[in-house]
Order: structure tokens, then sequence, then C-alpha cells
């Protein structure tokens, strides 16, 4: 039911743990739904110059994560907000019906930490046309 | 590869497929035919019944075949229902019951019916108490699963049965997991109707049989020709019902055996895994299927533990959200009364006769290998425990 790519990723994740001196931190999901999404940035210059994640999820919810840290590495943080949940699934060569809120997961915790990175430099991430993870499930398996 | 996965299904046995070929190539006849050329057929059916039935202490003429465990149960629900709705409109079972019967029921609560759906206690246990309170005067049926599919419990069916016979209330099993892995009388127990499969004792997918006992009466589901003595219709599937005539008779020879291994691979593979902190057994701890265990292993999610267990060679299932395709994992966790959270992370492992002793500590190993990876990237767990302790 996983592309070969979803595998991949999944079982070689790219770019796991915590991110030493990371200055935009984000965190979406809820333990009730059964995954949780962290990822790390060290931006500099507005620059995505590293990234990394930790997940508590199925193989999909992984498999994104990885893909996503991958995405916005070395991108503008401008670039990275562009980034949207059907493109991180299309690089994996898709992803099944059922599962498509786990990418939707993925694009939400790079806006929460770039969130988290403006709320450091006292700005506000509205004014970036930033929405974050409300931490309710439904909102997340409307999206699809 | 490990197979531990077996109470999702079974390889087929070399000795029922080797029963079932001469009726899958020359022997075509129909049963119901009249020329010597079928009677083979029928024969071989009749001796099918006759295995059948031995497994759980029935006469020949109570085995019903059908296509499944889910035809099994979806019959005997509705039959009785649609038989007896001038009786009564109350149905009593439990809510860890497989879906067959829970969907089932849902379908005739839309019809008028009124089902009370029994709680279980944190092994998964039915009180038979709680049966009995639940019957009153419009209670028509009784059904409660005799092993659960899941977490392994085996119910109080001696207990609910004599509650059925003293109340005179039909009592119907679903023994799709149970059949040919325990000892079942349906006498000594006072079962009415018993639902099994076959694909989980070693014949392919796609043929189950119904015990009726005698001289009850039940609506058809299947309606058209005279097959089953007019009580299910269809052209009789030989080589299948052959393949569990022989698959019933291998069971029966060798339970005793093989709940001896099982049980004694199954525990050592508990123990061990129990080592990993922040692990829990589901299910009763000594009342359970002789190969079946289901742990929790907190801050992990279930789908990723049972691929990265493929990963590693080992073949499990899980009942969490993501490896149901819905929002919530299985209702028989929830309703032993583990929180979400904890219930994502479920990862069942069913031994079969198939598995070679050392088995369980590979498994073991691997699960010890695959948490620890998976605690690693998850966050939700630091220093060496969940985020809700």
């Amino acid at each position: 039911m996983y592309s070969e790519k979803v595998l991949d990723h999944f079982s070689n994740p790219r770019n796991v743990g915590e991110l030493e001196g990371a200055n935009a931190v984000g965190q979406v999901g809820n333990p009730k739904c059964g995954d949780i999404m962290k990822m790390y940035m060290k931006i500099e210059n507005d620059v995505v110059v590293d990234v990394t994640f930790k997940t508590f999820g199925c193989g999909a919810a992984v498999a994104t994560s990885s893909m996503a840290t991958e995405m916005v590495k070395g991108k503008t943080v401008e670039e990275a907000l562009k980034l949207t949940n059907r493109a991180v699934a299309e690089a994996l060569d898709g992803l099944p019906p059922e599962k498509l809120h786990c990418s939707v997961l993925a694009e939400e915790a790079i806006q929460s930490a770039i969130a988290d990175y403006y709320k450091r430099q006292g700005k506000d991430p509205k004014d970036y046309g930033i929405n974050v993870c409300d931490g309710n499930c439904e909102h997340c398996h409307a999206h699809k | 590869m490990i197979y531990a996965d077996n109470s999702a299904t079974t390889k087929v046995k070399p000795e029922v497929l080797e029963k079932m070929l001469p009726f899958l190539q020359g022997q075509y006849g129909n049963p119901s035919s009249l020329y010597a050329f079928a009677y083979d057929s029928k024969r071989a059916v009749e001796n099918a019944r006759e295995e059948v039935a031995k497994v759980i202490g029935a006469k020949a003429r109570e085995i019903f075949f059908t296509s499944c465990g889910s035809e099994s149960n979806n019959w005997v629900i509705k039959g009785v229902a649609s038989k007896y709705r001038d009786k009564g409109n109350h149905i009593i079972t439990s809510c860890i019951e497989h879906p067959a019967i829970i969907q089932t029921c849902k379908y005739l609560e839309k019809q008028g019916f009124r089902v009370t759906y029994l709680p279980v206690d944190e092994y998964g246990s039915v009180s038979p108490e709680d049966v009995r309170k639940a019957i009153c005067e419009d209670t028509i049926l009784i059904s409660v699963m005799m092993a659960n599919n899941e977490i392994g419990t085996i119910q109080p069916i001696r207990e609910i049965g004599e509650i059925a016979k003293e109340k005179d209330i039909l009592f119907h099993t679903d023994a799709v997991q149970a059949f040919g892995h325990i000892p079942i009388n349906v006498d000594e127990l006072n079962i009415d109707f018993l639902s099994l499969s076959g694909h989980k004792i070693g014949t392919p997918k796609g043929i189950g049989a119904l015990y009726i006992r005698t001289g009850i009466k039940i609506d058809n589901l299947i309606h058209g020709g005279g097959q089953e003595k007019n009580r299910r219709a269809g052209t009789e599937n030989v080589p299948y019902i052959v393949g569990l005539g022989e698959a019933a008779r291998l069971a029966n020879e060798n339970m005793a055996k093989n709940i001896e291994k099982l049980t004694a691979m199954r525990t050592a593979l508990v123990e061990r895994v129990l080592k990993i902190p922040y692990t829990k057994l589901t299910g009763h701890p000594t009342n359970r299927l002789p190969g079946l265990c289901s742990i929790i292993i907190e801050g992990i999610e279930g789908e990723a533990l049972l691929l990265n267990m493929y990963n590693e060679g080992i073949c499990a299932s899980s009942g969490s959200a993501c490896s149901s395709g819905s929002l919530d994992p299985s209702h028989v966790l929830l309703s032993i009364g583990l929180p979400h959270h904890i219930a994502h992370g479920s990862l069942r492992l069913s031994l079969g006769e198939d598995n070679e002793p050392g088995d369980e500590i590979k498994i073991a190993e691997a699960v010890e290998k695959v948490a620890a990876r998976l605690r690693a990237m998850s966050p939700v767990w630091e220093n060496g425990k969940p985020m809700w302790e």
C-alpha cells in the first residue's frame, strides 16, 4: 500500500533527532490521534541551514517528516512556508488516501517551527500567513 | 521471515492441500447429482462434516458449511432475529466482539431491535453476572465470543451458557479464534450456535461453518436450492469443505501438543518483551489463547512498529488507528480501558504450530531493537519514559 519511496524514507529516515543550536522549534499533532511531529530548524539570514525532526506516528507520518526536512533544507523561510502537503506527498510518489492527513501534519510542523522563529524575533506569525495546528485531530483529517 | 500473525490467517497445511487437490482436478461432481461419479463429492463433504463436528463434541448433522466466519455470524444473528422477532427484540452481546457481530447488531438496531453491548473488565472478560442482569423478557439471543481476536482473552462461556440455559435463551459463540486451538464441547458449555472458520487452522480463505443445535430453528440467510438440508443454499464448495474437514482433524489430533508448545513459546516471548520498560500485556494473564499476545509499547505508534518489525523479518499486526485507517484505535483496546495515546502502541503477535522453538527469542529481540529505534525518534519519549508519565 505504500510506495517504495515512502518505505525508504520510513525505514531510513533522513535528518532524525534533535538539533543542537536550533532557533526554531515547532510541534504539531496530538497523542490522542496517534501522531505528533516535532521539527527543529537552524535558520540563518532567513535561510533554513539545517533541519531535523522527531515523530510519533505511523509509517506515513515518519516518511513525510523525513521528506519534508529534505525539501526545506537550504530553502529560504519564505520558500519553506510555501511547501504544501501535496508537494510532500507527491515527492514520496503519493500516499494512500487515508494517509494524506499525515502530510498535512508535516506541512504544519514546518509552519509551526517557522512561527516559533518569528516569535523569537518579536514578530507575529499571523503577519506571515502562518496557520498552526490547533491540536484537534478532525482539523487535519478534514484537510486531505 | 518469521510469521507471527496466525490470528490474521494461517499457512495452508500441506496435508489439507493434498486432500483438496483431487476435488480441484478430476473429482468435480456436484454433491447433489444422482450418479455415481458425484458420490465421491457427497461422501467427502459428509466426512468433512463429521471431522468438524468431532472437534466441538457435536453431531455431524448439526454442522452447516458457510463461506467464512463472517457469514456464520451474520446468519445466526440475523436468522435468530427474524425467526424470533415475535417473541422479543432484544439481543445481548459484548463490546469486544468481532465486527462481523457488532456491525450485524448495528444493522439490526436500524431494523428496530435493541442490542445490549456488555462492557468488559481490564482483562477483556465479560462478567456472567452482567449477562444475567441484562436479560429481560424480550431477550432472544446472547452472543459472546469464545476468545478475543485482538487480545486473546477466553470468555467465561460455561458460566454464560448456564445462565442462558436457565433462562431459556438461545446462546451463540463466535469461536473463530478458538476452534481447533482450545478444547470445546458444545454440550458441556450449553452452546446453541457456534461460528468457526477454516483459514485460522490451515485451510485457504473462504470456508467456514455454523454449528446449530438439533431442534433449533433459525431463518436462512442464503435462500435458494436445497443444499445443507435446505438451510444454506448454494452449491457446496467441495474442495474447501474437504480442506476444512482435514484441517479440523489435524487440529483435533494435535491440539494438546500445540497448546503446550505455543503456551510455552508465548509465555517466554511475553516475559522477555515485558522487560522493556513501559510495556504491558493486554488481555487476561492466564485465561487466554495459547499462541496470541498483544503488547503495548508506550511512546510508539503501532503501524510504525509493525512496519519496522517487518523490516526485521517478522509479520505481526496492530490495533492502532493508523493500521485500521480510522481515527480511533481498536474498539477492543479502548473497551479494556486503555486511553487513546496508549492504545496506539499495540503490537499483536500470534504464534502458530509452524513456528519453531527459538522464534519467540528472535521475535523478542526484534521488538527490543525496534522499540529502541522508534523511541529514539519519538517526541513523546524523553529521558527513558513517555511524556505522560
